[in-house]
Parts: structure tokens; C-alpha cells; sequence
């Protein structure tokens, strides 16, 4: 049985695993109080993570309940999140955006 | 709450009775060396730096000096120099002096070399020594206590559980009266918006900001992505995807206090409560700013393991990754990685984190201090325009 991978907060849609997890294997993970079983696509590392919903190109990736980055390609639910496929929305205007609305 | 420490003439506690030697110049390295190495217990800080250095340079490399003379865990310091930098000893000893606690100073040139000066050198830390050994550990109440956060060498556990535990205790640190520094502005990058909102004012709020874009202009100026340098290649490797990630981590360390300022470099805080220090976050400028800044213990959280240490204030090590703790247990003085397995909450971890800060004010000795780790390094303004 592999250990419950960490969503940190309810609105995140990725999950961190604190083991070394093989592809196709099923994770646990809690959402909003339920564990949910979700196969990974790929081998995840100790520490990495994994989407725990679709996340199409564009969208946000939120950790902590905060943003991340933004998917820079569709990411499936159970595909690895890393740097591949997420950047780093640090630009003017988005900090801008974010100071705004605060 | 209280624990045993030093008290010194100005008021100050110290966690330590370091007797401190520093070199004013690259010039005088060896013979504080020397001198150092020839007194029991003595610390000392060599750098490349003392000379040629003009206006906010200056004032950043003296500034960090004598931050460390001033610092209450030393008990007395000298000073050597070589007798023709602008980082004169006799400046250096003179603002020390100011804190009330023993100081003197040599210059190489005046003593007639190496041999002499270390000889004279040696003869004064010898009284010194003497007088500082007469200090004992009195009750010091808590809030005498300024703690400095560092952490480096982060992977994703520094962020799950490492830096949120520290937050735990760093917020009983500032509800118990106490001061608490929170450095690397770089690693607020993605996550400034959650520290200003913390800001006790409107100005307080501005300077976080302005910090930040400070850091991420010079950047742009030079014509370099700012997402270049962070997250760090092993940051990557341990999970850290963007620098929104890493400073949404980092800042947890802080807890939720609410945010009194924002500090310079090597800048006593002027008040109690949380403090932020505007510097860019490499692991020993980091620690040698937290230190000239007057912090007496400093925790220091990391997901790879580091070895980093100062010669004046002890380093706690922390880490939430059992691997690293395994592997490197030498460097690492407490696992929290048992939050992670479910065997203790945050708060459980946070208290033993904030138990051990207790300990080690009182005396306890850490890994970084027993393994002799007493790294030093100054965050330079710019390079000598000589």
C-alpha cells in the first residue's frame, strides 16, 4: 500500500507524494475530507507531483492554495507536474494582477 | 517562559561566550588566525574583503563587522587589521566599543609583522578570555531572544513540513515577547503578496513590495529572466517546480505573525516581533546577516542537508526528509519527518523544534557547532570601484 500523497489545501489541484511511486500504480490522496484512489501515468519521485484533476494548457496550477505556475501543456489527472509542463507565471503583469485583488 | 543566557552590560543575552576575533582585511587573515588558534575556545571571522571600498559598500562590510562585535553571544572581541585599509581596526573597535563589552584592537604594521602582532594578539585575547570566563548563565526571559530563519538546500519536504514547523515555533518565539528575522527576499518572489497582507501598516506593506521588485528589476535590467536562477538544479530535482513553489514554502517558516518591518542587511530590529531582512538569500550571507543583526540562534531548514554554520551563533538544523536525516545525520539535529508519516501533527512538530530553541539558548550545543561549521560571508553591495 503506497502512503497517502499531501494535498495541502482544498482548492489545490496537485498532490505530492512522499514516496517513490511507480507508473499505473493507484494513490490515495484526500480531497475535501474523501480519499480518492488515483493511478499516476508516470513514475513519480519522493517529493514530486502528480495532478489531481485535468488541468488544461493555460490553466492554473495551485499549490498551498496558491498559484504555482501555469500548465504549459494539458496535464491529465494522475500525470506528473513538474517542469515540463508548468511555468512560472512570474511576469509584471501577473504579479500586478495578483497584488490587485489581494 | 525564560533559559539561561548570558547577560551583558548593555542589556542584551547572550546564547554563547564567544570570544571573537575579526580581520579588517583580507591582509590580516592569518594573523587573526594565529591568535585565534592560540586561545581555548576562541572564534574568529577571515574575509577577502577590507579594503577599497567606497560609500554603501563600506558601510555594508562595517556594518556586518561590527554587527558581529555587537552581537551579545560575544563577550569580548579584538580586533586585527593591517594598518592601511579603510576598514580601519580602530573604527571597527571603536562602534563594537559602543555595546559597552571589552574590545581592543592591532594593526600589523604598528606591532612589525606577523610574528609580533600575533604575539601581542595572543597576549589580549589571553585577558580577554579571562575576563569573559567570569560571565555565567543567569534566568533571561524569552522575548531578550532574537531568532533568525534560514533554510537551503530545499526540496518538496522543506515546504510540506520542515518550514510550516518551524512556523509553529517561530510564532510561540513572537508570542512569548520575542524577536524573530525572516531573510531571502528572492524566496518571496510568487509569495509577497501573503507577507503584505501580514505588513502592521501601508508603509511596511510598500517596502515588502518595493523589496521585491528591487530584486527582480536589477534582474530585468540586465536583460536575464528572473525564473532563471530559482528553483536551484537539486530544487528541481527535489520536486520544486517554480519559484512561486519554493517562496510559498520558504515564507512558512515565518508563521502568521503580523510582519513589524523590514530590515537591512546586518540591521539590529528596532522593536520586537516579526521581521523581514532585505537580503537574496544564499545559505552563509544569509546566516552571517541574521547574526550581524544581533540574532543569537538561528534555525535553519533543509530538504538535501548542508553542513552551514556561524562562528558566533548556533545553528539549528532541521529537516521533514527521513532520507536526508539518514544520510546526513551529522549535519541534521531534529527529523520532523514524522509529520509527514502521520506519527505527529505540525503542532507536536513545531514544539519540539521550539523546545529545542530553549535548549540550545540554554547551552545545548548543535551539530553546525559541534563539527566546528563557523562559515562567514558578507552580501556585497557591488564590486570595489577602485
Amino acid at each position: 500500500m503506497v502512503k497517502e500523497a499531501i494535498v495541502m489545501e482544498p482548492k489545490d489541484n496537485v498532490a505530492t507524494v512522499i514516496e517513490d511511486v511507480e507508473q499505473g500504480t493507484s494513490v490515495p490522496v484526500n480531497i475535501g475530507g474523501k480519499t480518492k484512489n488515483i493511478e499516476v501515468k508516470q513514475k513519480i519521485p519522493f517529493g514530486h507531483k502528480f495532478a489531481i484533476i485535468k488541468i488544461p494548457r493555460g490553466e492554473k496550477v495551485i499549490k498551498y492554495g496558491e498559484v504555482i505556475g501555469l500548465a504549459s501543456q494539458p496535464i491529465n489527472e494522475g500525470e506528473h507536474v513538474h517542469v515540463h509542463n508548468v511555468e512560472s507565471v512570474y511576469s509584471k503583469e501577473l504579479v500586478q494582477e495578483r497584488r490587485e485583488k489581494k | 517562559m525564560s533559559f539561561q543566557g548570558f547577560r551583558r552590560d548593555d542589556g542584551t543575552v547572550g546564547t554563547r561566550n564567544n570570544i571573537l576575533v575579526i580581520s579588517t582585511v583580507v591582509c590580516a587573515n592569518q594573523v587573526a588566525l594565529n591568535v585565534a588558534n592560540n586561545v581555548e575556545e576562541a572564534v574568529y571571522i577571515t574575509h577577502p574583503m577590507g579594503c577599497g571600498h567606497l560609500g554603501a559598500d563600506f558601510m555594508r562590510v562595517l556594518s556586518t563587522l561590527v554587527g558581529f562585535g555587537k552581537n551579545p553571544n560575544v563577550a569580548a572581541a579584538l580586533v586585527v587589521g593591517l594598518g592601511c585599509e579603510n576598514m580601519s581596526a580602530k573604527l571597527v573597535a571603536d562602534e563594537i566599543a559602543k555595546s559597552k563589552k571589552p574590545v581592543q584592537y592591532i594593526n600589523i604594521q604598528d606591532e612589525g609583522g606577523t610574528l609580533k602582532a600575533t604575539e601581542r594578539g595572543t597576549e589580549i585575547l589571553l585577558t580577554l578570555s579571562e575576563e569573559a570566563s567570569e560571565y555565567t548563565r543567569e534566568k533571561c526571559d524569552l522575548s531578550e531572544l532574537i531568532l533568525g530563519l534560514e533554510c537551503g538546500g530545499s526540496d518538496a519536504t522543506s515546504g510540506l513540513v520542515a518550514n510550516p514547523a518551524v512556523g509553529v515555533a517561530a510564532d510561540m518565539v513572537v508570542q512569548a515577547g520575542g524577536t524573530v528575522i525572516l531573510p531571502e527576499a528572492t524566496e518571496w518572489i510568487g509569495a509577497e503578496h501573503l507577507l503584505a497582507r501580514r505588513a502592521v501598516n501601508e508603509e511596511v506593506k510598500k517596502k515588502i513590495y518595493a523589496t521585491v521588485d528591487k530584486y527582480i528589476n536589477k534582474v530585468l535590467s540586465m536583460g536575464i529572466d528572473p525564473r532563471g536562477s530559482q528553483p536551484t538544479p537539486g530544487n528541481i530535482a527535489g520536486g520544486i517546480t517554480t519559484i512561486e513553489e519554493k517562496s510559498l514554502g520558504n515564507i512558512c517558516k515565518a508563521g502568521y505573525s503580523a510582519i513589524q518591518g523590514v530590515l537591512d542587511y546586518a540591521e539590529r530590529p528596532p522593536g520586537k516581533g516579526l521581521y523581514l531582512m532585505d537580503e537574496p538569500g544564499l545559505d552563509v550571507e544569509s546566516i552571517t546577516g541574521l547574526a550581524a543583526a544581533g540574532s543569537q540562534l538561528i534555525t535553519f531548514t533543509t530538504g538535501l542537508g548542508t553542513p552551514a554554520g556561524s562562528p558566533i551563533a548556533p545553528v539549528i538544523k532541521i529537516t521533514g526528509n527521513h532520507r536526508t536525516f539518514e544520510k546526513m545525520g551529522d549535519n541534521i539535529d531534529i527529523d520532523v519527518s514524522s509529520v509527514l508519516e502521520g506519527k505527529e501533527t505540525l503542532k507536536q512538530a513545531g514544539e519540539r523544534i521550539f523546545k529545542m530553541i530553549l535548549e540550545v539558548a540554554s547551552g545545548k550545543r548543535t551539530k553546525a557547532e559541534i563539527l566546528k561549521n563557523r562559515e562567514f560571508a558578507i552580501y556585497r553591495v557591488w564590486q570595489y570601484m577602485v
